[in-house]
């Protein structure tokens, strides 16, 4: 079985600085590494590979360095990596980026095989938008699973598949065919280590490089800027809050003295939480 | 919403935000403010009550009518769904009522949402950040081919009429506007708890538009085998607490986290943690708070032995009393604590828990 | 699993690894490189110095696409006491030259760039790989290595160690000691960043000139140490330095000093309004020429840090990386154009091309220099109090007469010091520093 996983390479969003004047985001010095949701997706699938038989193609959509991602996605045991790599994708907003990468899907199913199965991750640490998932998904017909904790039952020959989907208020257990996006809950299994042969496979490997064109992408339109409905107005920091925060001294006070003084502070600041409380107390 | 490098790329963003023309012909038609009412199991979720209070702003502003969208299995739970939009604002509610809807499922919702789309025709629409709404409006985004803002934390009406939607990005670095100029609807989701939930209006009352599912069971491929409601399992709900404490690495060990639970029950309260916490396996995944877990609005929220990292502060900034515990004066966390107090949180939690246990009980007897 | 076989092995994808894996692949060497990192550089993600010409000998044309930061037009010394420094700076226009000679660096690109160039080379780089052990045949000659992945070997006729300061492989197969506190420096560092403009302001620069600052004094509270500044483009890296032996006996932190030495009046102006990320401590052997280990032997060659040629008295240590292994490679491609056997005897080449380098050459010339410094502690302490003291005089402008100024200074000089201590003093300097 063909397995695709879509993965972007984002900035440590731990090490983010924001340039105080221009409000931008300096990426001097801030390392890069594989989106961590979509890391949950790579190792579902693997595991899936390793069960069933076949390959896990990764793809991406970046600039050239996305490579190093990409690379290190083999070391993972990825078969192959695809890198999807163009200026005329610079500014792409999610509706903009499903188009690429759906299009870049397609070449890939007519070059290496039909993907049943294509995952992403649940969302990425700068987009944010969860929304790239549910967009390959429409623009190819795929049915779409979204927040998927497990994959239950998987049928290749019948070509269904049956999955526990994390809904609000509890879980789903859906059943649908074949071919499918799966964006992959967070928490749900742990990235393996690479052996030293798939370290060296991985070092050895050509990464498959398109452009637009490569990628069958006619419709420069629907790319990058041009083909982003959204526009950012605005980028701007958040405000330091206003109010101070009100130190409750601690020096020279017994631990217990100090604990009444803390409760003491917060009943102040919220009077209506006593009562709140003595009512749950009594309650109980 | 706008992918990471149009925020690094002011100048080109700034020069395509420059283009903004006469919205085209046929999307003028396009007139008033929806929410869509999620409603699981016959509960309706918070986030579209809060949605309803800003959709209501939202409206008044344009002068346009507000509109909830009621997706329901059965006509007893479309009328209390409804009736609920009303109570909280809303002035009209598109209702379909259809088996098949019972459950959420993408491929029936996508298509009932774009039907109501297509023939009623809003400028405006809005869903709850929660699986359900990111699942479904990523579809119905792309089915419209117009633009979606995932994960707002603020919304407003521009000078020329349109909709400006914040978030945050970059893990809460920075904050972006982002608009939807040419293309209708202007699709946005809003986390839940970012907005304060409105005030119900027991009563009030509006009109209803029916509108037929045109699918029979049959044209859906995926099909709900089960459903397994977290009220059957002891899953957190620390979205909806009143009162939350939390520890973090400053805890030092799994075993000092009973400290933070200890307390938690006394309060009555929800327990959770930093990411880190999860990492190591001393929490579980639905207890993380911060931006890759959960969004909390408590009352009181008790942060021991966190550092108040900004993914962190993003996920409690809405806290009405935040009191930060930390060794270290220096800590972040006191940028947005209410209350700090600089101390050994292994010491002070079990200190704080006899405090609140013996004041508790000592008032109920009194009282 | 197929056992791989390998002409070298290069442990370390620092400097000197990099040299050397480069120099190796670009003969047509196959060349496997295994470094413990999660990519090259980074464990290393710190400003530093570039020397060109040590890089130009191993890619000469690479300006043209390295990250550098900014090209060093001035440098300061300074010598400081709690509330002053006493200053030299050294600034000119023919730094603007067309391959400038000094380059600001951060550490965690370049090492990238660097294993970019190793890997188009030909050589084989696995990261996150640890090697564990090194393997011996019967006769004890070094014939691979043992990784951490999945308890993976590795097979070739020669492996070289570019582990670095604290390499472990090299001490636990005993091919060099442990390191001894009194010869290494525990170094803390921070990026600051601030915006361009506000560097090329503070600093008066323009375009992509820089300043390195390098300091001593009351800053390191007595123990034998530095403090530096660089600037990059976009933040500046600050940090100090001081023998790992001296804060057992002190009573210091090495990050109480870096917080010390931000707040020294003449530093704080610079960072003012900074952000800093990112706080690393890392170990700088500083025993010099006497410290230095067994280079070479039966299937194995040391470099770079872990052989210990730092020069600490210029703050040099790349440039001596990457010229060890550049010529460790040359050697072992020399040998095997030759079809000789990498052995102990015939690796002793590489000590004999290096010590025709200014690599032995200077670790020899500063031999003595680091227990001058160690066994002396007046020059960072009481020597920059009297230097500020004396320029405080001199320049006070307060109705004393400059006869009697001199005289002051003199005096401070002899009261601080005994004469015969001073004279001693400079005498001791000179020489070590012949
Ligand atoms: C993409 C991304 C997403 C993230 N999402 C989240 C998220 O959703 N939620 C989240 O929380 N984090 C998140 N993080 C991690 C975040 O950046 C921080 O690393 C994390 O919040 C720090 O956890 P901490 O405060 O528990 O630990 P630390 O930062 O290690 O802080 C421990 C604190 O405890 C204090 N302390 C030590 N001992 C004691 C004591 N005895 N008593 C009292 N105080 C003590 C210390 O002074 C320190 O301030 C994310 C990071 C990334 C990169
Ligand atoms: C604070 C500070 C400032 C400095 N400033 C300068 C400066 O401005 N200019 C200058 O020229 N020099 C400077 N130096 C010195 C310079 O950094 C070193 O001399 C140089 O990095 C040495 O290169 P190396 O390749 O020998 O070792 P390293 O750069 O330490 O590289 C060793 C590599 O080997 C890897 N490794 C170690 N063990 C294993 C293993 N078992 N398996 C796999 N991989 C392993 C490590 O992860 C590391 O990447 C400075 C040093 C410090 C600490
Ligand atoms: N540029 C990209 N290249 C490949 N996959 C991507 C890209 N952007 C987003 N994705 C995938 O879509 C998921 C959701 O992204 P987002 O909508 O940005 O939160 C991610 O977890 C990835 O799996």
């Amino acid at each position: 079985m063909h397995i695709v996983v879509c993965l972007k390479q984002v900035p440590d969003s731990a090490q983010i600085r924001v340039h105080p004047v221009t409000n931008t985001i300096m990426r001097q010095g801030v390392p890069t590494i594989i989106n961590p949701y979509d890391l949950f997706a790579l190792e579902e699938a693997l595991r899936l590979r390793d069960r069933l038989g076949g390959e896990v193609t990764v793809l991406t959509m970046g600039p050239l360095m996305a490579e190093d991602s990409l690379r290190k996605a083999l070391t993972f045991g990825a078969d192959r990596a695809v890198l999807l790599t163009d200026r005329s994708f610079a500014g792409s907003d999610t509706l903009a980026t499903s188009y690429a990468l759906s299009m870049a899907l397609t070449k890939i199913g007519q070059e290496f095989g039909g993907p049943p199965i294509v995952f992403t991750g649940k969302q990425t640490i700068d987009g944010d938008t969860a929304q790239v998932g549910p967009g390959i998904a429409k623009r190819l017909g795929l049915n779409q699973l979204t927040y998927v904790a497990r994959i239950c039952d998987l049928d290749p020959q019948a070509g269904t598949i049956s999955v526990e989907r994390r809904a609000e208020g509890g879980v789903q257990v859906l059943e649908t065919r074949m071919p499918v996006l799966i964006t992959m809950l967070e928490g749900t299994n742990e990235m393996r280590r690479g052996s030293l042969d798939d370290a060296y496979r991985a070092a050895r490997s050509q990464i498959v490089k398109w452009s637009a064109a490569d990628a069958g992408i006619t419709e420069l339109a629907k790319c990058g800027l041009k083909g982003s409905p959204t526009i950012v107005k605005k980028v701007f920091a958040p405000q330091a809050r206003a109010e101070k925060v009100q130190h409750i001294a601690s020096s020279d006070l017994s631990t217990d003295a100090l604990a009444a003084n803390v409760m003491a502070a917060i009943f102040q600041k919220q009077p209506a939480l006593e009562g709140d409380l003595l009512r749950f107390a009594a309650g109980q | 919403m706008s992918d990471a490098p149009k925020t690094d790329t002011p100048k080109t963003a700034a020069g395509r935000a420059g283009t903004k023309r006469e919205l085209p012909e046929h999307f003028k038609a396009y007139r008033h403010v929806w929410v869509v009412i999620e409603c699981e199991h016959g509960i309706v979720h918070p986030v579209s009550l809060e949605l309803l209070g800003e959709g209501r702003k939202l409206a008044d502003k344009r002068g346009v009518e507000l509109a909830g969208v009621v997706l329901a299995g059965d006509p007893l739970t479309a009328a209390q769904v409804s009736a609920a939009a009303f109570e909280h604002g809303a002035d009209l509610a598109y209702v379909i009522t259809d088996p098949i809807l019972a459950h959420y499922r993408n491929e029936s919702y996508t298509r009932a949402m774009t039907d109501l789309v297509n023939s009623y025709k809003p400028e405006i629409l809005l869903l709850g950040a929660t699986n359900l709404g990111r699942d479904l409006a990523g579809s119905v985004a792309t089915t419209l081919l117009t633009g979606l803002t995932a994960d707002c934390t603020e919304l407003a009406i521009d000078d020329e009429g349109s909709l400006a939607a914040t978030r945050p990005t970059f893990g809460g670095s920075l904050l972006c506007t982002i608009m939807t100029l040419n293309y209708r609807p202007q699709m946005a989701t809003v986390r839940p708890r970012v907005m304060s939930l409105p005030e119900r209006q027991p009563g009030r009352w509006g009109r209803i538009v029916e509108h037929p599912l045109n699918l029979t069971e049959a044209d859906i491929i995926t099909k709900v085998l089960r459903f397994v409601a977290d009220r059957e399992s002891d899953k957190a709900q620390l979205a909806y607490a009143d009162i939350v404490v939390a520890g973090g690495l400053g805890l030092r060990s799994a075993e000092n986290f009973q400290l933070v639970r200890s307390l938690a029950e006394v309060l009555g309260a929800e327990y959770g943690g930093s990411r880190p916490l999860v990492q190591k396996g001393w929490i579980g995944a639905d207890r993380q708070i911060g931006q890759t877990g959960k969004t909390i609005r408590p009352k009181l929220y008790i942060a021991a032995g966190i550092s108040g990292a900004i993914q962190h502060r993003v996920g409690v900034e809405g806290a009405d009393t935040i009191v930060a515990i930390n060794t270290d004066p220096k800590a972040p966390i006191f940028e947005f604590a209410h209350l700090g107090v600089v101390a050994d949180a292994i010491e002070l939690l079990p200190a704080l828990t006899r405090a609140f246990r013996a004041h508790l009980s000592v008032n109920r007897l009194a009282g | 699993m197929i056992e791989e076989r390998f002409d070298a092995i290069v442990v370390g994808a620092g400097p000197s690894g990099n040299a050397a894996a480069y120099t190796m692949a670009k003969e047509g060497l196959r060349v496997l490189q295994l470094e413990r990192g999660e990519y090259p550089g980074s464990k290393n993600v710190q400003g530093a110095i570039l020397y060109a010409d040590a890089l130009e000998k191993i890619i000469p044309d690479f300006r043209e696409d390295a990250p550098l930061e900014r090209h060093v037009i001035e440098q300061r010394l300074w010598t400081m006491d709690n509330g002053s420094h006493v200053g030299m700076h050294y600034r000119s226009d023919d730094f603007n030259e067309e391959r400038p000679n000094r380059y600001t660096i951060i550490r965690a690109q370049f090492d990238r760039w660097f294993s970019g160039k190793v890997r188009e080379a030909g050589a084989v780089l696995l990261c996150e790989t640890t090697v564990t052990e090194l393997l011996r045949d019967t006769a004890g000659r070094v014939i691979g290595v043992r990784t951490d992945r999945g308890g993976g070997t590795a097979f070739a006729d020669i492996v070289i160690l570019g582990e670095g300061v604290n390499g472990l492989v090299g001490q636990r197969a005993g091919l060099r000691p442990e390191l001894k506190p009194d010869t290494v420096a525990l170094a803390v560092k921070e990026m600051h960043f601030l915006p361009r403009e506000t560097i090329e302001a503070r600093f008066n620069l323009k375009g992509n000139e820089g300043v390195v600052i390098e300091a001593m004094g009351t800053i390191t509270d007595g123990m034998t140490g530095t403090g530096f500044i660089y600037t990059n483009q976009e933040s500046i890296s600050i940090g100090i330095g001081c023998i790992v032996s001296d804060f057992t006996e002190s009573s210091c932190t090495p990050y109480g000093l870096l917080e010390a030495f931000k707040r020294h009046p003449s530093v704080q102006p610079l960072l003012e309004g900074s952000e800093c990320k990112e706080y690393v401590a890392h170990l700088i052997p500083e025993g010099g020429y006497n410290a230095m280990p067994q280079l070479y032997g039966d299937g194995w060659i040391v470099v770079g840090d872990a052989g210990q040629f730092v020069n600490a008295v210029h703050r040099e240590g790349s440039n001596l990386a990457m010229t060890t292994g550049r010529v460790a490679a040359e050697t072992v491609v020399w040998l095997k154009r030759r079809r000789e056997e990498l052995s102990k005897a015939n690796l002793a080449e590489y000590q004999r091309r290096l010590e025709e380098t200014f690599v032995m050459k200077d670790m020899k010339k500063y031999r003595k220099i680091p227990s001058l410094l160690h066994h002396n502690r007046q020059f960072f302490n009481l020597y920059p109090k009297l230097l500020s003291g004396a320029a405080q005089t001199w320049f006070r402008v307060d109705g004393i007469d400059k006869r009697t100024k001199e005289k002051q200074i003199f005096q401070s000089f002899r009261a601080g010091r005994k004469l015969t201590g001073l004279i001693g003093d400079a005498f001791k300097l000179a020489r070590s520093w012949r």
